[in-house]
């Protein structure tokens, strides 16, 4: 049995993915992450057709740095990086940042999908995955390529979730680690798996 | 099956790809390309890579089949369209100034992007004076792409980014509907030479004044997306032309100081008088 505490000093990479009411649940979360946290990469479904305004609003919320994902990029700690609109979000070995516009993924591009099967091949058992609040059942294939690479997986507690689709179905598919409210992630993020500076 | 027996398989199978159809994905980037062959695995009912690898070097359909998983066209008419406004205010206006004109359209897919280029050029009147090369490396797509031929459901979106492009006409102009799929103007093709040419093994074949090559280079790894990048270079005329996706750039090219982005939000650049 995996326990919050043996989480702790074992996260390499975080990888989240949500999409309805996915805004307000990432402002109670990102503000968590400190300056010197594990690398962030997250999928949050948003219209495919306008420049997102995520980075702008998330920016002065966090002590983190948080960018749009560009094609190619070194991978640092200390940063957030969201998936851009229209493009799906991989890491490639490096290991780098790499972006495709290949077909969407239950209807979505990014797709959650994408970025945490490739996530899982780079990262191994350091991976954390994060399903959030959604609609769509994007995320769930997902966070069991995260289990089954033998990495973290948490979902959040379908209960406290704006919809509980994504949620639903991600515990359905895989055992997941810990079904958590938004507060008990937060505190994961700031002190069990990559709280302070090592 | 673990990720390393894979990696040893995909390694594998684009060597033999290589050996025996002279394909050279050697340098794509390996994220999506796995993805893309994860798919291929399935629709050949193979388990392995080294099944697709048995298959495909014994039968050149198997080959055929996987080259489409490699190679999926995912593209739309003006694409970004502020990145074709921004070539209308800021390209157009030197392209003009040229008694004619050649273009490439690198990585054309089915076409979509080539015969918005023409649409764009017959709004300027530059047209009639311009060849358009439009090149990609699949026979397959290459053939739609000289059809013309788009699914009609596709034309609402397409309407709606020429439209945002800084349109001077309509779409509709430019297609017949016919049996639930848009028929493109075959005078737009007469500009257009549909060629087979590769990034990764083929040479520059001519001097032109603008490049569009989006969203290509994103499937490939550094080294050939340097090389891509030296081609453009080459084909380019002084003070010529580079447009690329939207989430593409010269940040960490060798390129970088050839060029002078013009329109930073919409990736033109222009090959440095130096250079």
């Amino acid at each position: 049995m995996r326990t919050l505490e043996s989480m702790k000093g074992q996260v390499s990479a975080v990888v989240i993915g949500t999409s309805a009411g996915g805004i307000d649940a990432l402002s109670a979360l990102l503000p968590a992450l400190s300056r010197g946290c594990a690398p962030v990469f997250i999928v949050l479904h948003l219209p495919r057709e306008r420049p997102s305004r995520l980075v702008d609003l998330f920016q002065h919320k966090c002590s983190a740095r948080v960018c749009e994902a560009q094609d190619k990029d070194p991978i640092e700690r200390g940063t957030i990086y969201f998936a851009p609109p229209d493009y799906h979000l991989l890491i490639d070995a490096g290991p780098h940042l790499a972006l495709s516009t290949d077909e969407l993924v239950h209807f979505s591009r990014p797709s959650i999908d994408v970025l945490f099967e490739s996530a899982a091949e780079i990262y191994g058992e350091g991976l954390l995955g994060i399903v959030l609040t959604g609609a769509s059942e994007d995320g769930a294939a997902g966070l069991a390529a995260v289990h089954r690479a033998g990495g973290w997986t948490v979902a959040q507690d379908p209960a406290t979730a704006d919809v509980s689709i994504m949620a639903e179905a991600a515990i359905k598919r895989t055992p997941v680690d810990f079904v958590l409210s938004l507060d008990q992630i937060a505190s994961v993020l700031r002190t069990t798996a990559i709280g302070e500076l090592q | 099956m673990s990720t390393r027996d894979f990696d040893i398989e995909l390694q594998l199978l684009l060597d033999a790809i290589y050996l025996k159809y002279h394909y050279d994905f050697r340098s794509y980037a390996h994220a999506s390309l796995k993805r893309r062959l994860k798919s291929a695995m399935t629709q050949l009912g193979c388990r392995t890579l080294s099944q697709v690898q048995d298959r495909i070097v014994h039968d050149p359909s198997a080959f055929t089949a996987v080259l489409g998983f490699l190679t999926v066209p995912v593209t739309e008419m003006f694409r970004d369209p502020l990145y074709f406004l921004a070539l209308r205010e800021q390209v157009v206006p030197v392209l003009r100034t040229y008694p004619s004109l050649k273009i490439w359209v690198a990585g054309c897919s089915t076409g979509e992007e080539a015969y918005s280029l023409a649409i764009l050029l017959r709004e300027e009147q530059l047209l009639e004076r311009t060849i358009i090369y439009a090149t990609d490396i699949n026979a397959q797509t290459l053939q739609k792409a000289e059809a013309g031929v788009y699914e009609s459901n596709r034309i609402a979106g397409f309407t709606e980014n020429h439209r945002k492009s800084g349109a001077r006409t309509s779409l509709s102009d430019y297609y017949t509907a016919r049996y639930g799929r848009a028929v493109f103007d075959k005078s737009l093709r007469k500009n257009i030479v549909f060629s087979d040419h590769s990034l990764a093994t083929d040479s520059v074949f001519a001097e032109v004044q603008l490049v569009s090559c989006r969203n290509v280079l994103i499937y490939f790894n550094r080294d050939l997306q340097e090389r891509a990048l030296g081609l453009f270079k080459d084909a380019l005329c002084r003070k010529g032309f580079l447009g690329l996706g939207a989430k593409e750039s010269l940040r960490f090219s060798m390129y970088a100081d050839a060029f002078v982005e013009i329109a930073p939000g919409d990736r033109i650049y222009q090959k440095d008088e130096a250079a």
